[in-house]
C-alpha cells in the first residue's frame, strides 16, 4: 500500500474493499468450488452485507464518539480512572506481606517441602526445573503449547502461499535485502565467531537444565536468536540448508507430541499409583532426573523453532 | 485411595486434544475436519459416560497430576457440576462445528482449515481443564489458551472487518487476563497456595486474624474484575458485539456459548470453592456485582432493540442473558448458584442455535443480515426459520423451553433472598422480559413477513446434513431444558451439595 497522495473518496474506497474482501491475494485463494455448487447466487456482490457498509457505526466511531466534547472527557475519565487503579494497587502494595519477611512464603509448607524433597524425588538439583517439570507439570504442559497456539495463529493471520521455486525464493530474497541490505561485512564477521558460542550456550543451558539455572524456554530462546543471528547475517538460502518449514513442522510437532505423551503417562502413572519405571537416577549426574533432562529438550527445539518462525513470518510471511 | 479406570477419563481428555491439535497442524484440510467431527463426538460421548458414573457414584473425586498430590502438585476434581458442565460444553462444539461447517469452508481458505481445526482441539483441552481444575495458576495458564485460540476463531476468516473485531477482542481479554493474574498473585504472596481447598482455608484464617484485608479485598476484586471484562459484563462487553457478528458462525457460536461461559464457571468455582460462600456474601462483591448485572440485562436488551442487524442483535441479547448469569452469582446462594449454572446450560443451548440459525437466515437473504434483507427468509430456509424462532422463544421465556425455566429458578433465587434484591430481581426479570419480547419476537416475526425483494422467490438451498442434525439436536435439547427443567435443576442441586 503506497502512502503517496491519494484522493480521501479514493482511499475509502481502498479501505472499503479493504474491509469486505481482505487481502485480495488471499481471497483469490479461496476456494470458490462450493460457494459455486452450493451457495444461492442471490446478487451476492452488490447486496452483500450492504447494511453493516452503509451503517457508519460499524467503520467510524459513532456520532458521540466523535463528538469533541465527549472525546474530551473521555480522555480526562480515563485518566482519572488509571490514576485510581494505580493508586489503589501502590496502597494495596504498602499494605502486602514484606518480600522475604519472617511472615512470608518462607515459611509455607508448600515451599518447605519443595527445598527438602525435590532433590530426592526429582533427581533435579535445579529445583525451579524439578517443580515446573515435575510437580507442576501440568501448568508447563499448557505453557508449551501456548507457544504452539501463539505459532498457529501467526501462521493463520500472515501465510501467504508461496511457490515453492528457485525463481520466487530469489525474488523473495531481493524483495528482502532491498528493506535491509546484507552481507555486511561487520555483522558477519561477528556472526561468524558468536554464533557457533551461542548455539554451544544454548544446548549447555538446555542439556544442564537439571543442574544449574536454566532449562529448555531459556536455552531454546539463546538457541532461536542465534538461528535468527545468522539469518539476519547471512540470508534465508543458506539457512534454509539446515532450516526450512519442514524442518519447523516436523521438529515441533514430534516435540510436542512427545512432550504430551510423556507427561499424559506420568499423570496416569502418577494418578493410579503404578510402576513407572523412571527413575530419578544419581543426583547430579548429566543423565539423571528421569524424564526431566528429555523434556528440557524438548521444550528447548519448541521454543527454538517457534522463535525463528515467528521472526520469518513476521520477516516475509512464509519460510 | 485407588482409581477406578473410568477417573481417568478428564486427564485422557485434556492431554488426547493437546496432541490432536498438534497433529492437526500438519495435516491437509479434509482430514483435519474428519478428525476433529470424528474425535469431538467420541469425547462427547466419553463425557456423557463420564457424568452418568459420576452420578451413579454420587461423590465427587479428586485426581492427582502426578504422584504429589496438593498441595504440592495440580490435581483436577470433578463432582456431577464439573461433568455437566463439561459435558454441555463439549456438545456445543460438536454442534457449533456441525452446524457452521458450510459456511466454513467459504469463510476460511483450505490452507488454514487445518489450523482452525487445531484451535478447535486446543479450545477443548482448554476448556475441559478449566471446568475440572481445582488449582488458580492452572486455570490461569488455560485461559491464555483460550484467549489466543478464540482470536485466532475470529479473525480466521480474514476480513477486515473481522480483524478489527479480533484486535479489539485481543485487547480487551488480555487486559482481563492481566488483571486476573495480578489478582492471582497477590493470593498467592499472601497465602503462599493455589490450590482451591487450601486457598480457603488460608483465606479463612485471614479472616480470622483481620490481617492484610485490604490487599486480600483487592485480589478479589481484580479477580472478578478480570473475569468480568472477558465474560462481557455490561460495562465491559464492548469487544463482543462486533467479535461475535463478524466472525464465521462456528466462531460466533463457539464464543458465545462456551468460551464466555466457561470463564463464568471458573468464577463461580472462584467465589465458591476457594474465597468460601459465606466471605463473598460478606463481601460487597456480590452487592457490586448485582448492580452490574441489572443494569447490563437491562441496558444489553436496550441496545439489542435498537440493532437493525440480524449477527449484531443477537450478540447484543447475549450481553443481556450474560447479566442473568451474574444475577444468579450475585445473589451469593446455593439457589442462586444453581439459577446461574442453569441458565449457562440454557443460554448455551439457545444462543448457538441462533447464531447458527441465523448465518443460514443470512445465507438465503443474499449475505445480508439488515432487518430488511432478512424479510421471509423464514421460509426461504425453513429448518433454521424454525431454530431461530425456538431459540428466541427460549430466551423470552416461553414456557416448555430452556430460558423459561431459568427464569423461574433466578425469580425463585431472587425470591428466597428475602430483602430488597427480591424486589430488584423480580421487576428487573418482569421488564428484561419485555424488552426480550420487543427485540426477539420482532425479529421472528420480520423472518417470516413478505419481503421486497426476495418476495415470491424460494432460492435454492444446498443441502447440509450437518446443519441439520446440528439443529435437530438443539431443538431437542432447548425443549428438553424446559420440560424436563425440574430434573436438572435437581441434579444441579445434587452437584451443589458435593462442591465443595
Amino acid at each position: 500500500m503506497k502512502k503517496t497522495m491519494k484522493k480521501p473518496s479514493e482511499r475509502k474506497q481502498h479501505l472499503l474493499n479493504w474491509l469486505e474482501n481482505g487481502d485480495p491475494s488471499l481471497e483469490m485463494e479461496m476456494e470458490d468450488a462450493l460457494s459455486e455448487k452450493e451457495a444461492p447466487e442471490l446478487e451476492e456482490e452488490d447486496t452483500l452485507e450492504r447494511e453493516e457498509r452503509d451503517d457508519p457505526r460499524l467503520l467510524a466511531p459513532s456520532r458521540l464518539e466523535k463528538h469533541p466534547v465527549y472525546e474530551k472527557w473521555y480522555r480526562v475519565a480515563a485518566m482519572i480512572v488509571c490514576a485510581l487503579l494505580i493508586g489503589i494497587l501502590l496502597y494495596a502494595a504498602v499494605k502486602m506481606p514484606k518480600f522475604g519477611g519472617a511472615a512470608h512464603l518462607l515459611e509455607s509448607e508448600v515451599s518447605e517441602f519443595y527445598v527438602e524433597h525435590t532433590m530426592e524425588e526429582t533427581g533435579a538439583v535445579n529445583i525451579i526445573t524439578g517443580i515446573i517439570l515435575d510437580y507442576r507439570g501440568f501448568d508447563t504442559l499448557g505453557e508449551s503449547h501456548v507457544l504452539f497456539i501463539g505459532m498457529c495463529t501467526v501462521l493463520l493471520l500472515l501465510s501467504i502461499k508461496g511457490e515453492k521455486d528457485q525463481e520466487r525464493q530469489l525474488q523473495l530474497e531481493a524483495y528482502d535485502r532491498h528493506f535491509e541490505p546484507r552481507h555486511d561485512e561487520i555483522l558477519q564477521s561477528c556472526a561468524r565467531i558468536l554464533c557457533p558460542l551461542i548455539l554451544v550456550f544454548g544446548v549447555y543451558i538446555i542439556a544442564n537444565g537439571h543442574l544449574s539455572p536454566g532449562g529448555g524456554f531459556s536455552g531454546g530462546a539463546i538457541l532461536g536468536g542465534g538461528i535468527i543471528l545468522y539469518q539476519m547475517a547471512f540470508g534465508y538460502l543458506p539457512t534454509e540448508k539446515f532450516f526450512t518449514f519442514r524442518t519447523f513442522k516436523v521438529v515441533s510437532v514430534v516435540s510436542l507430541l512427545f512432550y504430551s505423551c510423556a507427561k499424559g503417562y506420568h499423570f496416569f502413572t502418577g494418578a493410579n499409583h503404578l510402576e513407572s519405571g523412571i527413575e530419578p537416577g544419581i543426583v547430579g549426574n548429566i543423565l539423571s532426573a528421569g524424564l526431566l533432562l528429555p523434556l528440557n529438550c524438548v521444550v528447548g527445539l519448541v521454543v527454538t523453532c517457534t522463535m525463528y518462525a515467528l521472526y520469518t513470518m513476521f520477516r516475509k510471511g512464509d519460510f | 485411595m485407588k482409581m477406578e479406570i473410568w477417573q481417568n477419563i478428564p486427564l485422557f481428555l485434556i492431554v488426547l486434544p493437546l496432541m490432536l491439535a498438534v497433529i492437526c497442524s500438519v495435516l491437509p484440510a479434509k482430514a483435519a475436519r474428519g478428525l476433529m467431527t470424528g474425535a469431538v463426538s467420541v469425547f462427547c460421548c466419553a463425557l456423557g459416560v463420564l457424568l452418568f458414573l459420576i452420578f451413579r457414584n454420587g461423590e465427587s473425586y479428586i485426581y492427582p497430576m502426578g504422584e504429589i498430590g496438593a498441595p504440592f502438585g495440580n490435581e483436577l476434581r470433578i463432582g456431577i457440576i464439573e461433568g455437566l458442565m463439561g459435558f454441555a460444553f463439549a456438545l456445543v462444539i460438536l454442534f457449533s462445528i456441525l452446524g457452521g461447517w458450510q459456511k466454513l469452508t467459504k469463510d476460511v481458505a483450505v490452507q488454514r482449515r487445518n489450523l482452525y481445526a487445531s484451535m478447535v482441539f486446543l479450545l477443548f483441552s482448554a476448556m475441559m481443564a478449566m471446568t475440572y481444575t481445582n488449582d488458580l495458576f492452572t486455570a490461569y495458564v488455560f485461559i491464555e489458551i483460550a484467549t489466543i485460540a478464540a482470536c485466532a476463531l475470529i479473525c480466521s476468516s480474514n476480513k477486515g472487518r473481522t480483524l478489527f473485531a479480533a484486535t479489539r477482542y485481543m485487547i480487551m481479554n488480555l487486559l482481563g487476563s492481566g488483571l486476573f493474574l495480578l489478582g492471582l498473585s497477590i493470593l498467592y504472596c499472601l497465602t503462599g497456595h493455589l490450590l482451591f481447598p487450601q486457598l480457603e482455608s488460608a483465606i479463612r484464617a485471614m479472616l480470622e486474624t483481620g490481617e492484610y484485608q485490604i490487599p486480600l479485598a483487592l485480589c478479589c476484586v481484580l479477580m472478578t474484575l478480570g473475569i468480568a471484562v472477558k465474560g462481557a459484563l455490561y460495562p465491559f462487553h464492548t469487544w463482543l458485539p462486533n467479535a461475535y457478528s463478524s466472525a464465521t458462525p462456528t466462531s460466533s457460536a463457539l464464543l458465545s456459548s462456551l468460551i464466555s461461559k466457561m470463564y463464568i464457571f471458573l468464577l463461580i468455582k472462584i467465589f465458591f470453592r476457594a474465597a468460601g460462600a459465606e466471605v463473598f456474601a460478606h463481601g460487597g462483591i456480590g452487592d457490586i456485582l448485582f448492580i452490574f448485572s441489572i443494569v447490563g440485562i437491562i441496558l444489553g436488551s436496550v441496545d439489542a432493540i435498537r440493532e437493525h442487524n440480524l449477527s449484531r442483535m443477537v450478540a447484543y441479547s447475549s450481553v443481556s442473558q450474560i447479566g442473568y448469569i451474574f444475577l444468579g452469582i450475585s445473589l451469593g446462594s446455593e439457589a442462586g448458584m444453581a439459577a446461574a449454572l442453569f441458565h449457562i446450560l440454557a443460554h448455551s443451548a439457545a444462543k448457538s442455535m441462533l447464531f447458527l440459525s441465523s448465518s443460514k437466515l443470512r445465507e438465503v437473504s443474499g449475505g445480508s443480515a439488515a432487518f430488511r434483507d432478512i424479510r421471509g427468509s423464514g421460509l426461504r430456509a425453513p429448518l433454521a426459520g424454525v431454530a431461530f424462532g425456538i431459540g428466541a422463544c427460549s430466551l423470552v421465556g416461553i414456557p416448555f423451553l430452556g430460558g423459561f425455566s431459568s427464569k423461574i429458578f433466578l425469580a425463585q433465587a431472587g425470591m428466597a433472598t428475602q430483602d430488597w434484591k427480591a424486589v430488584v430481581v423480580l421487576l428487573t426479570l418482569a421488564v428484561s422480559t419485555v424488552l426480550n419480547v420487543a427485540y426477539m419476537l420482532r425479529t421472528t416475526m420480520t423472518l417470516y413477513r413478505p419481503g421486497e425483494r426476495f418476495a415470491l422467490e424460494v432460492s435454492p438451498i444446498a443441502k447440509d446434513t450437518p446443519f441439520r442434525m446440528a439443529m435437530g439436536a438443539l431443538i431437542v435439547i432447548n425443549i428438553l431444558l424446559g420440560v424436563c427443567g425440574g430434573q436438572v435443576m435437581e441434579l444441579i442441586q445434587k452437584g451443589i451439595a458435593i462442591f465443595n
